[in-house]
């Protein structure tokens, strides 16, 4: 048990009583919630200091330079000009909103949806969650190379189980207007697993009493969702909008395995456009993109963050 | 007591577990570099596996190489990926200095790009560097040294046709783009796709416009040098925006295969040798992979440059072959430069011979073009011969933006115009220079 020094004390200290007692003092570091000494927590922040915080400021530093790994030559803005100005590079600054919002959305909505079906006495339900939320646990990489193949406008699976129902199907990754929404229809089919998850226990939190006091009072199943399960699934709400947009605005794996970025610069995002400008050798650039992508996801996340969790104090 | 001992002995295992673990990680990297005093130095060389031929070829002097030398092993190590990755990759691998001792890449601008003074190993010091053809050793140097031996013969752009299709539909060889468009209707009326492209494999796209650079030069031949010193742009000379318009004409004629999109390589050859299409814009090299795959049908497969506008000024853009290179890290530096010294002898351009065919004319000296050609080199080589051919702007010029397959699909796929396709190249050509440091940009 390790001993605070500062409880220490020779006695003619002790008497003077100008100073706290040695348990107070003990009290007050329990009360400031500080169970362990500083030098605790030494090693992780060394870690997390050197392996997070250094390279965030550093490439704070190095996005506004030129940089080739050998040698710096400090650009001011240039890059950040470059990277909103060309309209290949601040294509994917937009695509990346479209790709969030509309992936946050559905994530939402299906995920509830089914999280209320797989709430209610469905049959074989324990089965059918394990199999909602199977896409989550599969390699991101793997899903995209077979849903690729799947969307194929010729030979894929979709287009010819389609042929047979009569439609003609689309181009889904080689039409440049539809690129995007495919990847995106597939990053939510691979997701909401997650989303139906963490919903399904926000609803079975709800104690029974509600729904049974509305059963009373003769509410529709509309009425119930809306006034009771709605509200009271708030919190769940909030961490599947916060995580599903953190991650729609950082996608890169699905988008780079679906398309790479095509057809063109069609499907491109921050992240996509980042790792080009990578690849290319132009590290410089790449560290403004990340800068970029850094502040873009701050400056969605945390006011979304703070809004809703004070709506839902007050409630 | 019992409870002390068990934990200090699940402590010792853990604390042994992590130390293995880490050491097991540390150890990892080094790369397997062989022994030195017992047993053959082993070489690695890395490249992409996007090219079949270029594997091939790659194997074969490596294992011509080995059984002359049997002191030092050459081990191709093809598990790169292709386009915009490999160069990630390349660029990685040797600024973290975790290159493999010999890599695969092409030559021109895109080596420039490497930084070779610093990262690559330099061998003008070597005296087979004297036998290397004086355009093509331009392409591997830099003011400060040579760094590349080549990996196969010069190459020509252009469009490999179908030999039958023209036969049966009475055509002949177009010497102007007019007369091509007007075979492409010819071809199309009859059912045949009159243009094979191949997006799939995203580097094909830029096929065309590449190509086009012989008919560009004969209009504005100092455009490379000006490019260079950002005198000259794209978008504003209108013989270099004709490249861009050439693949614009093609998609709105409807030329394209219905699947271009998704189309790779070897699947467009098999397109063109089976008739499904007419044409199909590509490096001579790929005269190989029809050799291999469809020996039977490889006489029916012609070649001939991009047309521009002029029938008396037809020529040919070349290509300079690819080139093996070292990291300036490699922990074999004799060993590698006597590679390099095998690959650019006479020795070296038996093994590409053989595992490629002839494909052109050979950039080493005391390196000649014997045997039978197949029917697209055979169509090349009065070209070559008659000395019109150009350079593609590759080899004249270190600036080429990185993006241009991108843009090539971008225009292909018709979302953009010529001119715009134009613009946006020059401003991935500005980014380009900027980060080259060149002067005047």
């Amino acid at each position: 048990m390790s001993l605070d020094t500062a409880d220490v004390r020779p006695r003619s200290q002790a008497n003077t009583g100008t100073s706290r007692p040695p348990s107070q003092r003990r009290r007050t570091r329990q009360r400031r919630n500080q169970p362990y000494p500083g030098w605790f927590y030494a090693p992780a922040a060394t870690i997390y200091g050197i392996l997070f915080v250094v390279p965030t400021f550093a490439s704070f530093y190095f996005a506004f330079t030129r940089w080739s790994f050998v040698e710096t030559e400090f650009i001011g803005f240039d890059n950040f000009i470059t990277f909103f100005s060309e309209p290949r590079l601040s294509r994917g600054f937009v695509n990346t909103f479209i790709y969030a919002v509309v992936t946050s959305g559905a994530k939402v909505a299906i995920g509830l949806a089914l999280a209320i079906l797989l709430t209610s006495g469905i049959f074989a339900r324990g089965y059918l969650r394990a199999v909602v939320f199977f896409p989550v646990l599969v390699s991101t990489i793997g899903v995209g190379i077979t849903f690729k193949i799947l969307m194929d406008p010729f030979d894929g699976l979709i287009n010819k189980a389609l042929a047979v129902v009569g439609i003609q199907g689309p181009g889904w990754l080689t039409d440049p207007s539809l690129a995007l929404l495919s990847v995106a229809a597939v990053d939510v089919w691979k997701g909401v697993g997650l989303a139906t998850l963490i919903y399904i226990a926000g609803i079975v939190a709800i104690p029974s009493e509600y729904y049974e006091a509305a059963r009373v009072d003769g509410a529709s199943a509309w009425s119930t969702f809306r006034n009771i399960t709605l509200p009271l699934v708030r919190p769940a709400t909030v961490t599947v909008v916060i995580l599903s947009l953190i991650g729609g605005l950082r996608t890169f794996d699905l988008i780079w395995a679906m398309t790479g970025g095509g057809p063109g610069f069609a499907s491109d995002v921050i992240a996509s456009t980042i790792y080009k400008q990578y690849a290319a050798g132009f590290y410089g650039l790449s560290t403004a993109g990340n800068v970029v992508l850094f502040l873009v996801v701050t400056a969605v996340v945390l006011p979304l963050y703070i809004f809703m969790n004070r709506k839902s104090k007050e409630l | 007591m019992t409870h002390r001992t068990t934990r200090r002995l699940i402590t010792a295992s853990a604390i042994t577990a992590v130390g293995v673990l880490a050491l097991a990680g540390c150890s990892a990297g080094s790369g397997g570099d062989g022994g030195g005093d017992d047993g053959p130095v082993e070489l690695t060389w890395y490249m992409g596996a996007g090219v079949p031929d270029d594997i091939e070829t790659a194997e074969q002097l490596a294992a011509d190489f080995t059984a002359a030398n049997p002191d030092i092993k050459v081990v191709v190590d093809a598990s790169g990926p292709q386009g915009v990755e490999l160069d990630a990759q390349m660029r990685t691998k040797l600024a973290t200095g975790d290159m493999a001792d010999l890599f695969w890449y092409n030559s021109g601008a895109l080596m420039q790009q490497l930084n070779p003074d610093q990262q690559l190993l330099n061998v003008a010091d070597e005296p087979w560097v004297e036998d290397l053809n004086e355009a093509y050793r331009g392409t591997v140097s830099t003011d400060n040294g040579t760094y590349g031996a080549p990996v196969g013969s010069g190459m020509g752009g252009g469009f490999f046709y179908n030999v039958d299709v023209y036969e049966e539909l009475g055509l002949e060889v177009p010497m102007t783009w007019e007369d091509f468009m007007a075979n492409g209707e010819a071809i199309r009326a009859a059912g045949i796709d009159p243009v094979i492209q191949s997006f799939g494999d995203t580097w094909t796209a830029q096929m065309i416009l590449l190509a086009d650079y012989y008919n560009v030069s004969v209009e504005e031949p100092d455009f490379a040098d000006d490019l260079t010193a950002n005198e000259t742009t794209f978008a504003g000379t209108p013989a270099a925006v004709a490249s861009f318009q050439k693949l614009q004409d093609l998609t709105e004629a409807g030329f394209l295969n219905e699947d271009y999109q998704n189309t790779l390589l070897d699947q467009a050859l098999a397109k063109l040798v089976n008739g499904e299409g007419a044409h199909y814009p590509m490096l001579t090299f790929a005269q190989a992979t029809i050799e291999q795959n469809f020996p039977d049908q490889a006489d029916s497969i012609g070649f001939f440059p991009v047309p521009g506008d002029s029938a008396q000024d037809h020529g040919l853009t070349s290509w300079m072959p690819s080139s093996v290179y070292a990291p300036a890290t490699t922990e074999h530096p004799e060993e590698v430069k006597k590679f390099m010294g095998f690959v650019a002898s006479a020795d070296g351009c038996d093994s590409i011979t053989a595992a490629r065919g002839v494909t052109g004319p050979y950039v080493v000296d005391g390196c000649e073009i014997e045997g039978d050609v197949s029917r697209v080199v055979s169509d090349m080589l009065p070209y070559f011969e008659e000395n019109r051919t150009s350079p593609a702007l590759e080899f004249l010029s270190s600036v080429k933006g990185p993006n241009l397959q991108t843009i090539a699909v971008e225009l292909g796929t018709g979302t953009t115009t010529a001119q715009q396709a134009a613009e946006a190249y020059d401003e991935d050509n500005r980014i380009q220079a900027e980060q080259l440091g060149l002067e005047g940009w």
